[in-house]
């Protein structure tokens, strides 16, 4: 089990750690880091420890750092930088009709690269391009063969100006297997180490757009796409307007009925049970806030059929906390779970969600919460 | 030569004395305090060497007006400053 959580904020990175014994609270507040900066996300490395972070200064732009004694000092690394934009090149935002600029607006997504490829990180930015480091963040290139498909131009922002990409599954049985889910961009996948890749999108739908191509993969918006560590064919996704589930490798997805609502943001699966999956419900996209003002994960055990509301531990009346997309984590055990809120509450859980202690009620917006060795 | 200085708010992340710098334009001057300093640049230009969109640069008290390929001339002697725009918040 993990005794350590890592939780990026809108003005720093805070470390918990978990107390031996039963004193409570279990989980306190050991460290804080780059305290009043904002940190869009942070990554513990569990391969060799290293923990990285990405902030988003806002005169100053998007800056990463690393820790090699899990947190204790930092030093600075690249930034993955666009290369330059081609003169002439019609790259415009479909929705603005504005001109899309070529550069790291920010960083929403950070994963480890497959344990066959020590140093090898996966990075997910604003306004929609991958990077690949091969050398833990000393350097970044850009998956040029994704950013200059022609449909990569087709996406859209969805909850930012520009578009996202925020998800980013490496398969456990091969490197070169990656998934990426993209706001709004559908789900992409490359079986080549990032030579090609294909939308594979197929069974999402999307309300916000006209009947006729409420199906087209490369619209949808996926809120946060997560996939079972050991049954890497079935992947999870917190849609837009819906749940969906896919369980032969994202040829397909089949929407599922969540409870008490299908909208929200975050989405955590079991690792070890692909059927076992949790969110955290808002009441839909215009009504961004807990239904009935009560804070609640749901989890489902049978693969969506049904789904059960967690509510012990958690605020029950005039609660008006939501859970952004990295904001839910669970650890390598499947029992501990820890989400944070745009209002800066924090709860973890240790018996799989059937009940929740509070970590902290003051933090500032939570933007990630990731579990640590 | 002109004389170089940044905003108080940069040196939290990076110091960035003031500095003498050689050159005819923004992008000269700039240019040689980077050579110096290479991970100011970051900093003051985004991803295509632009200025940053809430970084602003003054010569002599008035705001550059070529923001993208930095060609506002610099005369010798020239005081620039490098602030942040307070549309960054």
């Amino acid at each position: 089990m993990s005794d350590r959580l890592l939780v990026a904020t809108r003005k720093g990175l805070f470390t918990l750690s978990r107390g031996k014994g039963r004193a409570r609270p279990h989980w306190r507040i050991t460290r804080t880091s780059f305290l009043a900066d904002n940190a869009s996300i942070v990554l513990p490395d569990l391969r060799d420890g290293h923990v990285y972070v990405a902030l988003g200064h806002g005169h100053f732009g998007v800056k990463m750092h690393r820790s090699r004694d899990g947190g204790k000092t930092w030093q600075p690394i690249a930034t993955p930088a666009y290369p330059p934009k081609p003169e002439g090149l019609d790259d415009r935002d479909p929705n603005t009709g504005r001109p899309v600029a070529w550069n790291t607006d920010l960083v929403w997504a950070l994963e480890s690269g497959h344990p066959s490829e020590d140093g090898t990180l996966w990075c997910g930015t604003l306004p929609g391009g991958l990077f690949r480091s091969r050398d833990r963040g000393d350097s970044w290139q850009l998956v040029e063969s994704l950013w200059n498909d022609p449909k990569r131009r087709e996406w859209v922002g969805g909850g930012a100006e520009l578009p996202g990409l925020h998800s980013i599954c490496v398969d456990p049985r091969d490197a070169r297997h990656v998934t990426v889910g993209v706001s709004c961009g559908g789900v992409w996948m490359t079986k080549d180490g990032g030579a090609r890749w294909e939308c594979r999108a197929k069974g999402m739908r999307a309300t916000y757009m006209p009947p006729e191509r409420a199906y087209d993969p490369n619209i949808q918006d996926p809120h946060c796409v997560v996939q079972c560590a050991t049954s890497p064919d079935v992947f999870w996704a917190q849609h837009h307007n819906g749940i969906f589930r896919s369980t032969d490798g994202c040829a397909s997805w089949q929407e599922l009925s969540g409870k008490p609502s299908s909208f929200g943001f975050a989405v955590a699966v079991h690792p070890r049970d692909p059927d076992t999956a949790w969110f955290v419900p808002g009441v839909s996209d215009e009504h961004r806030i807990p239904p009935k003002g009560k804070v609640v994960v749901s989890r489902t055990r049978n693969g969506g059929k049904s789904f059960q509301i967690l509510t012990k531990g958690l605020p029950q009346t005039q609660a008006y906390d939501l859970a952004y997309r990295h904001a839910l984590d669970v650890d390598e055990s499947g029992e501990r779970l820890a989400f944070g809120t745009t209002t800066g509450s924090l709860w973890v859980s240790e018996n799989g969600g059937d009940s929740w202690e509070t970590a902290s009620e003051h933090l500032p917006p939570v933007y990630a919460v990731r579990f640590a060795h | 030569m002109a004389h170089v200085t940044f905003t108080q708010n940069i040196q939290r992340h990076i110091a960035c004395p003031p500095c003498q710098a050689l050159g005819a334009t923004v992008g000269e001057v700039l240019e040689r305090v980077f050579a110096g300093n290479p991970r100011a640049r970051d900093y003051v230009l985004d991803d295509q060497g632009a200025v940053r969109r809430h970084m602003v640069v003054f010569v002599d008290g008035r705001q550059i007006r070529d923001r993208a390929r930095l060609s506002d001339p610099v005369p010798p002697d020239a005081e620039v400053c490098v602030m942040q725009a307070l549309s960054g918040g």
